[in-house]
């Protein structure tokens, strides 16, 4: 499982639609499952699954004729993709709203619905494109529990996210881009350790604290009224700041992805 | 895009028909309301226009008024149907629904999209060109000799106004704006095309415009001699201007389409 990281507007849907045949290349080569897209895009899409970052489940159909008729386009014979269907279905769970029309779902149950189209015809490869925005934690973990079994049957998953302690639990590889350049790429405890290493000390902000770092040569970074501290061995440091800068207020926590992501891209918002 | 790359024939598969066969799904989930226009409005028309207004008429060329418009009724149907196919409703389709997006992240292309939806469109005005045929019949104003050969012109009249209501959608910015050329071309070729009274009613110049610009007129023509049971050679001139201007606004529109959806 492959995650693409980055801030609004830096280029992942982007990306997702190239890897799709939908958007023109305009440099370079790009090759999915072994084919350029270019040539062979029929190919390519017929052994991908997608879900959009926007939903565009078909509204003039029910749950069910939703994926049936999906599956026509795979050009899947009726009464295999009848089965496929019912199986998808019991998956995320929607069997209860077989024949309810698309737009009466709710959020999380369009999302599920969506992720169990982009399955009808067995993917080799999944395009995931902010799958599990909008949703509450239930559905979250449902997703999440389907990507890992699916990831078990050996389908590729490509995703995107904001939330990045999804990506942390779910991807074996994954990159930092903005401004639709690659920042980084590594496994998440390998970038993580690779930017921030394993722990992080947050702290009030303060003149006395301030020079103790200083004095200590800690690697540290303001941001408001708290400072975070990047330290080589955290216990020590933060032993140290405990008993000799009589601190009271500091906290060490387990660095995560999102340290990261936060160090890279910068803190200011994107339009 | 160059001018002449609007103009490259698209490559279009056989799995166009899939898009075809998801609106055709669509249709017969309210096959009763959709059968209900092409049915009751010749009805209305010939009785309002037709017998009312008629009695008022002298006959045109020997044929009395209500015969006169039957076959325009089936022509202008023919235009309704695929132009609000393929612009309302494919807009939509396109724009709101995003139905077209979820398509092509199947085996299936935009080209094969757009050629599905104006396959449609076609069908569309087939079908109601079907089910006025026999209305007509009941009021004695059709000639059943070569009445039959109306359905398949009417599929490629069908496609002829597909193709131009695809344009509009393709270049349209939003979808008010259809109501453009609808006011401005659409409606006046309802009235203008020999439909309600002959062309030859209207000065000269006038009258090759209409022959030159408005395909209605054509369409009409075509319609109305094979409702009459007649055979002349007039019919090639319509019938070849139609094939002709139909394939170049296929091309077109199949790569506006594509310019607008490829980003
Ligand atoms: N490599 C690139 N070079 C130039 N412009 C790009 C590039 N990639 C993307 N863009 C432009 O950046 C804009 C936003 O891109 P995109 O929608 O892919 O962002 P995103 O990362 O998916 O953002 P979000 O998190 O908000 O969904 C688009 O207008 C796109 O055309
Ligand atoms: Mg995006």
């Amino acid at each position: 499982m492959f995650g693409f990281l980055g801030p609004n507007g830096a280029g992942k849907t982007t990306t997702m639609r190239m890897i799709q045949c939908v958007s023109p290349v305009s440099g370079g080569s790009l090759d999915v499952l072994g084919m350029d897209v270019a040539s062979r895009q029929r190919e390519i899409k017929s052994q991908m699954g997608v879900v959009p970052q926007e939903n565009n489940l078909d509204g003039d159909f029910t749950v069910y004729e939703n994926l049936l008729v999906y599956s026509r386009y795979f050009d899947i014979p009726k009464d295999e993709a009848e089965r496929r269907v019912e199986e998808l279905l019991d998956f995320v769970h929607l069997q209860e709203k077989k024949d309810v029309m698309t737009e009466s779902l709710s959020g999380g149950m369009k999302r599920r619905l969506v992720l169990a189209r982009a399955l009808i015809n067995r993917p080799r490869l999944l395009i995931l494109d902010e799958p599990t925005v909008g949703l509450d934690p239930q559905a979250r973990h449902l997703i999440w529990e389907k990507l890992r079994s699916l990831k078990k049957q050996g389908v590729t998953i490509v995703l995107t996210s904001h939330y990045l302690d999804e990506v942390e639990k779910l991807c074996d590889r994954l990159v930092v881009m903005d401004n639709g350049k690659i920042l980084v790429e590594g496994s998440p405890a390998g970038v993580i350790e690779e930017f921030i290493g394993s722990n992080i000390i947050e702290a009030e902000n303060n003149p006395q604290l301030l020079e103790c770092l200083r004095e200590r040569d800690a690697n540290y970074e303001i941001i408001g009224d708290m400072v975070h501290i990047y330290p080589d061995n955290a216990m020590e440091l933060s032993e140290y700041l405990l008993m000799e800068c009589s601190l009271t207020k500091i906290s060490a926590r387990p660095a995560t992805l999102e340290d990261v992501f936060l160090k890279l891209t910068g803190r200011s918002l994107r339009e | 895009m160059k001018l002449v790359d609007h103009f490259r024939i698209p490559s279009v598969s056989s799995r166009s028909y899939k898009v075809w066969q998801r609106n055709k799904d669509v249709f017969m989930k309210d096959i009763k309301l959709n059968f209900l226009p092409p049915f009751l409005e010749p009805i209305l028309y010939l009785i309002a226009l037709g017998f009312g207004l008629g009695k008022f008429v002298e006959s045109i060329d020997g044929v009395p008024y209500a015969k006169f418009i039957a076959p325009a009724l089936i022509a202008v149907s023919v235009m309704y149907a695929s132009f609000f196919e393929c612009s309302y409703s494919s807009y939509v389709r396109m724009y709101y629904q995003k139905t077209f997006d979820a398509i092509i992240a199947t085996p299936l292309t935009i080209e094969d999209v757009i050629a599905g939806e104006l396959m449609w469109g076609a069908t569309r005005s087939m079908i109601n060109a079907t089910v006025m045929i026999p209305v007509i019949a009941l009021f004695g104003l059709i000639d059943m000799k070569y009445s039959l050969l109306i359905i398949p012109f009417a599929f490629l009249g069908g496609l002829l106004f597909a193709a131009i209501g695809m344009c509009f959608t393709a270049v349209t910015p939003n979808i008010m704006s259809i109501n453009y050329p609808v006011l401005l071309f659409i409606t006046p070729m309802f009235l203008f095309s020999g439909t309600f009274f002959p062309l030859s009613a209207l000065p000269v110049p006038i009258q090759y415009f209409a022959i030159a610009f408005l395909p209605l007129t054509h369409i009409v023509n075509v319609i109305r001699l094979l409702s009459f049971g007649v055979l002349s050679t007039s019919i090639l001139f319509d019938v070849a201007w139609v094939l002709v201007v139909t394939a170049i606004l296929l091309v077109l529109s199949i790569n506006l389409m594509k310019k607008r959806l490829v980003v």
